[in-house]
C-alpha cells in the first residue's frame, strides 16, 4: 500500500485509520455531562468517532479523559520545507579543533548565559561546561575554544559587556523558563542591544533552549536556534563554518 | 532488626566528625557577622510588616536608614527597641515614622540599657509565641485530622497567581498529595526584599509573600478537613531574604522549607558569607517553628554524572546535618536531599540508585530523606518518563524514604498541568501500597554489587570530606570541589550586606530562640551595662 504523501492522516494500525490519543482536562464536574462535554470537544477537533477511554474526578470541579478518535485532517507531506541550521554536516570534537586551527587560524571566543531571569543552567552547562553532556565534551574542554559560562540570571546589557571586552565570536544564549513567552521579549532584547552597539555583524548569536527551534531563532534575528537533544558539536560544528564564512567575507577579523 | 546493608560504622563516624569541624570551623568564623536579611527578620520578628508609600517593606526602610547610617552593626533592635521605648509606641510605628521620615533612630535619646534589655526579650517572647501557637496549632490539626503515610507525597504548583495556586493545591490535596509546594517566581532568589501582598503574576513561579503564605495555608487547611488529613505546605526558604522567608513561613504556619547551606552559594552565586550566616539564622527559625527542611543536594547531579558525583551528594548531606545541628534543628525535621538521577540506558542503573537511597537512609535513621525525582534524563517521552518514575517511586517505598517528590511525565515540558499531578499521585500511591513491606523482606547480598557500591560512595564521602576538613570549607569551595563550581568568599551577590557585628551586638530574638531550643545564647551577660554605642 503506497502512503498518499499529499494526504497523510495519522496511523494507528491500517493505513488511513486517522487514530489518534489524546488526554486533557476540563473544569467541569465529573459525570455524564463531562464525558459528553470531552466527546463533543473532541469531535470539533476534527475527530471521528470519538471515544472516551478513561475519565476521573480531579477534585474541585476538574475532571480529567483520555480519548481516542479517528482524525478527519490531512497534511500535505511534499509542501513542507522547515529551514534547518546550516552547520555544513556535524564534526566531532576532533574535527571541529582541526578545523579552527587549519582554517580559522585562532581560538574561538565563546560566551555563554541564561540570561534575564532564568536561572536554569542545565542547557548551558550541557553545551558549555568542561564535562559535557551525553558522552559529548562541552566546549570548555575544547583546546581550540575560549568559553566562558556566566551562568545564570545574566542581564543582556552584562553578557555584551563581557563580549566587549573578551572580543567574543559568539553569545549562546539559553532560555529554558519560556512561561507567558519571557524568553522571546529577552532574546529580542538582546538582538536590539547587539545592534545598537553596532555588534550585530560581528557576533555569531545563536540561542537554545527546550522550546527554541532554528526558524523560531532566525524570526529574532539569531544565526542559529538549536532545540531539545543538542550538544556541543552541533554547535560549534555550526560556529565554525559560520565565523569561517564571515571571514571570507570581511578580513578584519582573520588572523594577522 | 539487620541493617539491610553492612557498612563501616567507623567510615561513618569519620565522616560525621569531618563534617561536625567543617561546620564548627564555619560558624565559629561567622558569628562575629551579620546581614541585612537577618536584621530584617529581627525587625519582622518584633511585629514590622507593611510597606512604605513607593512599596518598599518596612523592614528595608529601616535596615536600610540605620546602614545609611552606618549604625546596623549594633543590631536593628537595639534602635528599634529604644525609640519604640522613649517615644512609648510600637515597633510598627517606630517603621512607620521611620518611613514618613519624621524619626531618625539614632538621635533618640537613650534609654536606660536595662529596661531596653527586658523591653527587646518582652516583644521577642511576643513574637515567638506567635510561631509556638502555629506549631501547638499544626500538632493539634494532625492529631485531630491525622496525616499522609510516609513517604509523603509532595507535588509542586507554579502558576504564578496564588489563586489559581490555591485550586491546583486543593485539587492535588483531594487526589492525595501530602505536601503541597508553592515554587518561587523565577528570580526571586536573587532579590534582597520580600514582596508584599498577595500575588497574581510571576513568572515559572508564584512570589513567595507573607499574604500568599496565609492564602495557601487558609486553602490547605479547608481541603484538610473535608479530606480528613492535614496538608503540609512548603516554601522555599532560599536566596537572599532566606531568614525572611523563614520567619514569614513560621508565622503562617508552613510546614517544610526547602533550605539548604550551600546551595545559594554554588547554584545562584550568592556570596558565601551572607548564605552561610542566614542560613544559621533561618534554620534557628524553622528548628523552632517545627518545620521540616529540606536540603537541595539533589542539584548536584543537574549537570554532574549522578554516579560519577553520587559521594558529592552524601558530602553535602553530611554538612547540611551538622550545619542544621549547630542551628539547633534536631533530625526529625531534616528532610536531606537526594536524587534519582542516573541515565537510564545504563545497565543495573536502578541497583545504583537502591544502593545510594539505601546508604542515606542508613546513615541518617532519624532524617525524613526527602528524595528527587528523575529530572535531567526525562525526555519529552511522557510514556517513558512515567515508567522512569515508576521505578524511582519502587526504590523510595524500597528504602523508606521519608518525602516523595513526585515525578510529573511532562517533566522537562513545563510546570505541571492538573491531570500531570493526578496521574503521578496515582503511580506513587499505586506503588507505595503494592511494595508496602518490600523493604522488611530484602537484605542485600554481603559483598554484592548493591553493597559494594554504597561502599564505595561512602568511602569516596569520606575522603572529600576530610580533604574539605583540612582545607575549609571557604578554600574548597573557592577550588570548585563542590559541584565543580568556582566561587570566592568575597565574591557573589549580596556581599554588601554583610557587616561586622559591634562588640555591644544586640538580636534579642537569635538570644531567645536560642534559649528555647536549648543551644547556649551567645555571652549576653557580656553586653549588660554598656549601652549603646556613643555618638
Amino acid at each position: 500500500m503506497a502512503v498518499d504523501f499529499q494526504r497523510v492522516k495519522p496511523y494507528g494500525d491500517t493505513l488511513g485509520d486517522g487514530a489518534v490519543q489524546l488526554s486533557f482536562s476540563l473544569p467541569v464536574p465529573c459525570g455524564e455531562e463531562a464525558r459528553q462535554a470531552a466527546r463533543q470537544l473532541a469531535a470539533q477537533m476534527g475527530l471521528e468517532e470519538p471515544q472516551v477511554y478513561h475519565m476521573d474526578d480531579l477534585g474541585e470541579g476538574y475532571t480529567f479523559f483520555i480519548v481516542y478518535g479517528t482524525c478527519t485532517h490531512t497534511v500535505d507531506f511534499t509542501s513542507i520545507r522547515v529551514p534547518k541550521v546550516d552547520d555544513g554536516g556535524r564534526m566531532n570534537y576532533e574535527a571541529i579543533n582541526r578545523f579552527i586551527r587549519e582554517r580559522i587560524g585562532r581560538k574561538l571566543v565563546v560566551i555563554g548565559a541564561c540570561t534575564g531571569t532564568d536561572a536554569h543552567t542545565v542547557g548551558i552547562d550541557a553545551i558549555m561546561n568542561m564535562k559535557g553532556y551525553d558522552g559529548e565534551y562541552g566546549l570548555e574542554r575544547y583546546p581550540e575554544i575560549e568559553a566562558y559560562n556566566l551562568g545564570s540570571q545574566v542581564p543582556n546589557e552584562e553578557m555584551l559587556a563581557e563580549a566587549i571586552e573578551r572580543d567574543a565570536d559568539a553569545l549562546l544564549v539559553s532560555q529554558v523558563v519560556t512561561q507567558k513567552g519571557v524568553h522571546i521579549d529577552n532574546l529580542t532584547r538582546l538582538v536590539e542591544l547587539t545592534e545598537a552597539e553596532g555588534l550585530r555583524n560581528r557576533l555569531i548569536l545563536v540561542c537554545g533552549g527546550p522550546r527554541i527551534n532554528h526558524e523560531m531563532a532566525l524570526e529574532l534575528g539569531f544565526d542559529a536556534g538549536f532545540g531539545p537533544g543538542s550538544l556541543a558539536p552541533d554547535v560549534a560544528s555550526f560556529l565554525v563554518r559560520e565565523l569561517e564564512r564571515r571571514m571570507s567575507n570581511d578580513t578584519s577579523k582573520a588572523p594577522d | 532488626m539487620r541493617e539491610k546493608l553492612r557498612l563501616d560504622q567507623g567510615q561513618i563516624d569519620r565522616g560525621r566528625k569531618a563534617a561536625a569541624r567543617i561546620a564548627a570551623d564555619v560558624n565559629r568564623e561567622l558569628e562575629k557577622k551579620t546581614t541585612v536579611a537577618v536584621e530584617r527578620t529581627v525587625l519582622r520578628l518584633l511585629g514590622i510588616d507593611g510597606v512604605d508609600t513607593e512599596g518598599v517593606p518596612l523592614p528595608n526602610v529601616v535596615v536600610d536608614h540605620l546602614l545609611e547610617q552606618g549604625r546596623l552593626s549594633a543590631g536593628a533592635a537595639s534602635w528599634v527597641v529604644n525609640a519604640a521605648l522613649h517615644e512609648n509606641i510600637t515597633p510598627q510605628q517606630v517603621a512607620e515614622r521611620v518611613a514618613a521620615g519624621s524619626l531618625s533612630l539614632t538621635e533618640i535619646p537613650q534609654v536606660e540599657w536595662a529596661s531596653l534589655l527586658r523591653e527587646g526579650e518582652r516583644l521577642a517572647a511576643q513574637g515567638l509565641e506567635r510561631i509556638a501557637a502555629n506549631r501547638r496549632e499544626r500538632e493539634e490539626q494532625i492529631r485531630r485530622l491525622g496525616e499522609g503515610r510516609k513517604p509523603y507525597l509532595y507535588v509542586i504548583v507554579a502558576t504564578g497567581d496564588i489563586y489559581e495556586d490555591i485550586i491546583q493545591g486543593k485539587s492535588a490535596a483531594r487526589q492525595g498529595a501530602d505536601i503541597v509546594a508553592v515554587i518561587r517566581s523565577t528570580g526571586q532568589s536573587l532579590i534582597d526584599y520580600v514582596p508584599y501582598g498577595a500575588t497574581r503574576e510571576g513568572f515559572g513561579g508564584t512570589y513567595a509573600t507573607q499574604e500568599n503564605f496565609r492564602l495557601m495555608r487558609q486553602g490547605l487547611d479547608e481541603v484538610g478537613e473535608e479530606v480528613g488529613r492535614y496538608i503540609r505546605l512548603c516554601n522555599y526558604c532560599s536566596g537572599l531574604c532566606m531568614p525572611e522567608i523563614a520567619a514569614m513561613g513560621a508565622m503562617e504556619r508552613l510546614d517544610v522549607m526547602l533550605n539548604d547551606a550551600l546551595y545559594g552559594i554554588l547554584f545562584r552565586d550568592i556570596n558565601m558569607q551572607r548564605t552561610l550566616i542566614d542560613q544559621a539564622f533561618s534554620r534557628l527559625i524553622n528548628g523552632y517553628a517545627g518545620i521540616m527542611i529540606n536540603t537541595g543536594e539533589d542539584n548536584y547531579l543537574t549537570t554532574a554524572d549522578a554516579v560519577e558525583a553520587a559521594h558529592t551528594v552524601l558530602a553535602s548531606q553530611f554538612i547540611n546535618e551538622q550545619f542544621a545541628l549547630l542551628a539547633g534543628l534536631p533530625p526529625e525535621q531534616m528532610g536531606l536531599g537526594h536524587a534519582f538521577e542516573i541515565n537510564p540506558e545504563l545497565e543495573d542503573g536502578f541497583l545504583l540508585e537502591l544502593a545510594q537511597a539505601q546508604l542515606s537512609r542508613q546513615i541518617f535513621p532519624e532524617a525524613p530523606l526527602k528524595y528527587m525525582p528523575p529530572t535531567k534524563h526525562m525526555t519529552g517521552n511522557i510514556f517513558k518518563g512515567h515508567v522512569q518514575d515508576a521505578m524511582f517511586n519502587l526504590v523510595s517505598i524500597l528504602t523508606g524514604q521519608g518525602v516523595q517528590l513526585l515525578g510529573m511525565m511532562t517533566e522537562a515540558m513545563h510546570t505541571p498541568h492538573i491531570h500531570d499531578r493526578k496521574l503521578a499521585i496515582e503511580n506513587a500511591q499505586y506503588i507505595f501500597n503494592n511494595a508496602r513491606h518490600l523493604g522488611e523482606e530484602i537484605q542485600f547480598v554481603s559483598g554484592g554489587r548493591v553493597e559494594a557500591r554504597a561502599r564505595e560512595v561512602l568511602d569516596r564521602a569520606v575522603g572529600m570530606l576530610e580533604e574539605v576538613e583540612r582545607i575549609g570549607l571557604f578554600t574548597a569551595l573557592e577550588r570548585g570541589m563542590l559541584a565543580d563550581v568556582k566561587r570566592s568568599p568575597t565574591g557573589g551577590k549580596g556581599l554588601s550586606g554583610v557587616l561586622e557585628k559591634d562588640e555591644n551586638y544586640y538580636n534579642p530574638l537569635e538570644a531567645e530562640l536560642k534559649r528555647r531550643v536549648g543551644l547556649d545564647p551567645r555571652e549576653e551577660g557580656s553586653v549588660h551595662g554598656r549601652g549603646l554605642p556613643t555618638r
